[in-house]
């Protein structure tokens, strides 16, 4: 009965969202037609009240363990934790594309209740082009992924969740991205509705910018958790390794940085026109092709993938109908839409279109490196790209762009000459110059993580250069924003740099009582004795660890055993320092009886993770800022308009 | 005694893992060399090595048994003297390019270096159309 209720208000939803999209176009065709423009809104809000019901059914399903529905019996079992089953819910195809179109459609209905600024025509237009998006995603869940699927014969047991996801981390892991890539599609909904009605204009970008923010941050988060998530469940201490799902939330948010630093430049400056427009297509383009990377179980094997291809095909043929389309609108009407004010390059315009093309080359890297082996796969030459190939080439376009970011808010809109502020140029080159020579007389370090470390400092320092000379209490949120974000950057590159530099690595067999050491960690293994969890048994060690002969401190670092499914997982543990970590893993018993233990001394790493926050941190601030002075706005534009009618009223 | 029960629960689970590996693994797939300067080299080569029974994973992060069997083989020809770029050679030779993280130029892989260059071409033509013009 849930299972068919929430099946029922997900057709409903999909219903109103064809309203929503075929009253938007009739309503755009014919102006005159109010009635029919008077049910886009309402559409909207039933639509993402429909589809929110339709999820909670399913959570609802996934908390009972109700077997009779495949999506559960073939994802959860009956003695999972509570917390595991709930996230269980969106662990899987089905429920993380349903996940997906609720975040759409509870965004649709948010735009339709608050958005007044645009004219209306092109709210509507937005609006049409958010019903479209919708639809297609209604279409491939209720067509090839129905998560409400019913057994013919209910199942005694379910088969289980994959124990490496049954991790709190990543409970909420996937759900930030997804909110991420769902806030760019509105962004892509407000720059085709521009597009539609030729209105690219401040007004524009002021309305899309905190959906852009908003998406950003979640991204932002949702890369910086993941990292940490790799880094600690997968039991070898790597943070990052260019993996394509690690690409697949990477290149939105690349696509984002850029589409958010255009957005604000159209805001406040009217410039910047077509780019900000090319960038909202590019970056839900992203959002798409990272949701087909992942869901269409290319990456497993593109031959897999050729056997089975129903739902690959289905997210490529949607990819293919809102990209293409935007990108024909796009090129139908860019020569109507002028380019907005002009600038010179020595200007805070200059600097972030200079920004703008290195990341948006980035992102061609990136999006190159990921799908050209899967381009090749698909011809029976199966190459590999790594880490050795990103990194050299994504510094050609990063060095030139850490530096320009270091310069460029300091530089004053429009026109500026770059001796005003030789000064703090001189500044930066100091810094980085000295770090440089500094760091490479004392330690023996390849280029890469140098020229990061020394970026970094000089970088740190010059971010936080915008706040000289201002009254820090009268800086504005946006501001301050700004300054936390690119502080992060500096702090998470020292942080990837440290790691990759100076990291040690001990790996040991060790008899109980045995002791051995990592960097300045000296590692007593005092004893192994067996745990069990819920659903688990496990082998723990005892280690006890101590800095430099300090205070010991006792860590237990796992080697578990799932039963459903059956999986082996090694659980971490870590002992955290200002100046760095410790990374104790616990393998298996070696025949003489000693065990293996796996120790890394990582100085610094956690400023990777912190960086990522202070940069989220900063789009939270930015967000706020921007929302509050909206709602000054709209208060001060009431209180004009009550006086108005008040004079009215009195003559 | 629920320690005990526990113990036995796990070696019971840990049976059929077990029982797909019933060989130990090779001696220096989890043991350093003892020359700091060949362990790095090892390391570094290690972590540009695909684990070929793994989904995105290096050899350096992977417990598959193959992983530290490659791992064995990457340390013992170190330390008998073998360049890593030999190795690599030799790891390609026997499993195809497909084992490498580091692509290499040749006929099927030149678009990965041609595009590159193409973008540093094509950014600077952008930012010189927009900025070049005027003054």
């Amino acid at each position: 009965m849930i299972a068919e209720l929430g099946l029922a208000a997900l057709w409903l939803a999909a219903a109103l969202a064809a309203l929503q999209m075929a009253a938007g176009f009739l309503a755009l065709r014919d102006a005159a037609d109010g009635a029919l423009a008077g049910l886009i809104r309402p559409a909207a809000i039933v639509q993402g009240v429909l589809v929110t019901l339709s999820f909670a059914m399913l959570v609802w399903l996934f908390a009972v363990t109700d077997l009779s529905v495949k999506l559960v019996a073939s994802n959860s079992h009956s003695m999972k934790p509570l917390v595991f089953k709930l996230s269980g819910t969106w662990g899987n195809h089905e429920g993380s594309m349903l996940l997906w179109v609720m975040v759409m459609g509870l965004a649709g209905a948010l735009i339709a209740l608050v958005e007044r600024r645009l004219p209306e025509r092109t709210m509507n237009a937005t609006l049409a082009a958010q019903g479209v998006v919708s639809l297609g995603f209604y279409a491939f869940l209720l067509l090839s992924s129905n998560p409400f699927e019913r057994l013919p014969v209910p199942a005694t047991e379910g088969m289980g969740l994959n124990p490496l996801l049954q991790d709190i981390g990543l409970a909420f892991h996937p759900p930030t991205l997804y909110l991420g890539y769902v806030g760019l599609s509105v962004a892509f909904s407000f720059a085709v509705g521009a597009l539609l009605t030729r209105q690219v204009t401040p007004d524009f970008a002021r309305a899309m910018r905190p959906w852009v923010l908003g998406a950003w941050v979640l991204l932002t988060i949702g890369i910086t958790a993941g990292s940490y998530w790799a880094y600690y469940e997968l039991g070898w201490g790597g943070w990052w390794f260019w993996d394509p799902v690690e690409n697949a939330s990477l290149m939105p948010w690349l696509a984002a940085t850029a589409l958010l630093h255009s957005a604000s430049v159209l805001a406040s400056r009217d410039a910047l026109r077509t780019w900000t427009i090319m960038l909202g297509v590019v970056a839900f383009s992203m959002s798409m092709v990272g949701t087909f990377l992942v869901r269409s179980g290319i990456l497993t094997s593109v031959h897999a993938f050729a056997v089975d291809p129903e739902r690959g095909t289905f997210i490529l043929a949607l990819l293919g109908i809102f990209i293409g389309g935007a990108l024909l609108l796009f090129a139908l009407r860019a020569n109507t839409i002028s380019e907005g004010e002009r600038f010179a390059l020595a200007s805070r315009e200059g600097a972030l279109v200079f920004n703008n093309v290195m990341l948006s080359a980035i992102l061609a890297i990136v999006l190159l490196g990921t799908l050209y082996p899967l381009l090749t796969e698909a011809f029976d030459v199966r190459v590999s790209v790594g880490p050795p190939y990103f990194n050299p080439v994504g510094a050609i376009f990063t060095i030139p762009m850490l530096v320009v970011m270091a310069v460029g808010p300091l530089l004053r809109w429009r026109q500026d000459r770059i001796d005003r502020i030789g000064k703090e140029i001189a500044l930066f080159a100091a810094l980085v110059l000295a770090a440089l020579i500094l760091t490479s007389l004392l330690a023996d370090i390849a280029l890469l993580p140098l020229l990061g470390l020394a970026l970094g400092v000089g970088l740190a320092v010059a971010s936080l250069m915008p706040l000289r000379r201002r009254k820090l209490a009268r800086t504005p949120l946006a501001t301050w924003g700004m300054v936390t974000a690119h502080f992060g950057i500096a702090v998470a590159l020292i942080g990837m740099a440290s790691e990759s530099a100076f990291t040690s690595e001990r790996l040991a067999a060790v008899e109980e009582g045995g002791s051995t050491s990592v960097g300045p960690w000296t590692v007593v293994l005092q004893g192994v004795e067996p745990v069990a969890g819920p659903n688990w048994t496990a082998i723990q060690g005892r280690v006890s660890a101590s800095y430099d002969g300090g205070e010991p401190v006792v860590l237990t670092p796992q080697s578990r055993n799932f039963w459903a499914p059956p999986q082996q997982t090694t659980e971490s543990a870590l002992v955290t320092r200002w100046n760095g970590q410790l990374y104790a893993v616990v393998g298996d018993r070696s025949p003489d009886g000693r065990w293996q233990l796996r120790l890394w001394w990582k100085p610094f790493v956690t400023l990777i993770w912190y960086g990522g926050l202070l940069i989220a941190l900063g789009g939270v601030l930015a967000l706020v800022g921007r929302v509050l002075s909206d709602l000054r706005h709209r208060r001060l534009a009431a209180r004009i308009a009550d006086r108005r009618a008040d004079r009215e009223a009195l003559s | 005694m629920i320690r005990a029960l526990a113990f036995a629960a796990a070696l019971v689970v840990a049976l059929p893992v077990a029982a797909q590996q019933t060989m130990p693994p090779a001696p220096f797939a989890y043991r350093q060399l003892e020359n700091p300067a060949q362990e790095q080299a090892a390391q570094e080569l290690m972590e540009t090595l695909r684990c070929l029974k793994c989904q995105s994973q290096s050899i350096a992060d992977s417990d598959a048994p193959m992983a530290g069997d490659m791992r064995h083989q990457v340390r013992t020809r170190i330390a008998a003297g073998e360049s890593p770029d030999q190795i690599r050679d030799w790891l390609t030779k026997r499993y195809g390019d497909y084992v490498s993280y580091k692509p290499t130029v040749s006929t099927t892989t030149w678009p990965l270096f041609a595009i590159p260059l193409l973008l540093v071409l094509l950014a600077g033509a952008i930012l010189l159309r927009r900025f070049g013009k005027r003054k």
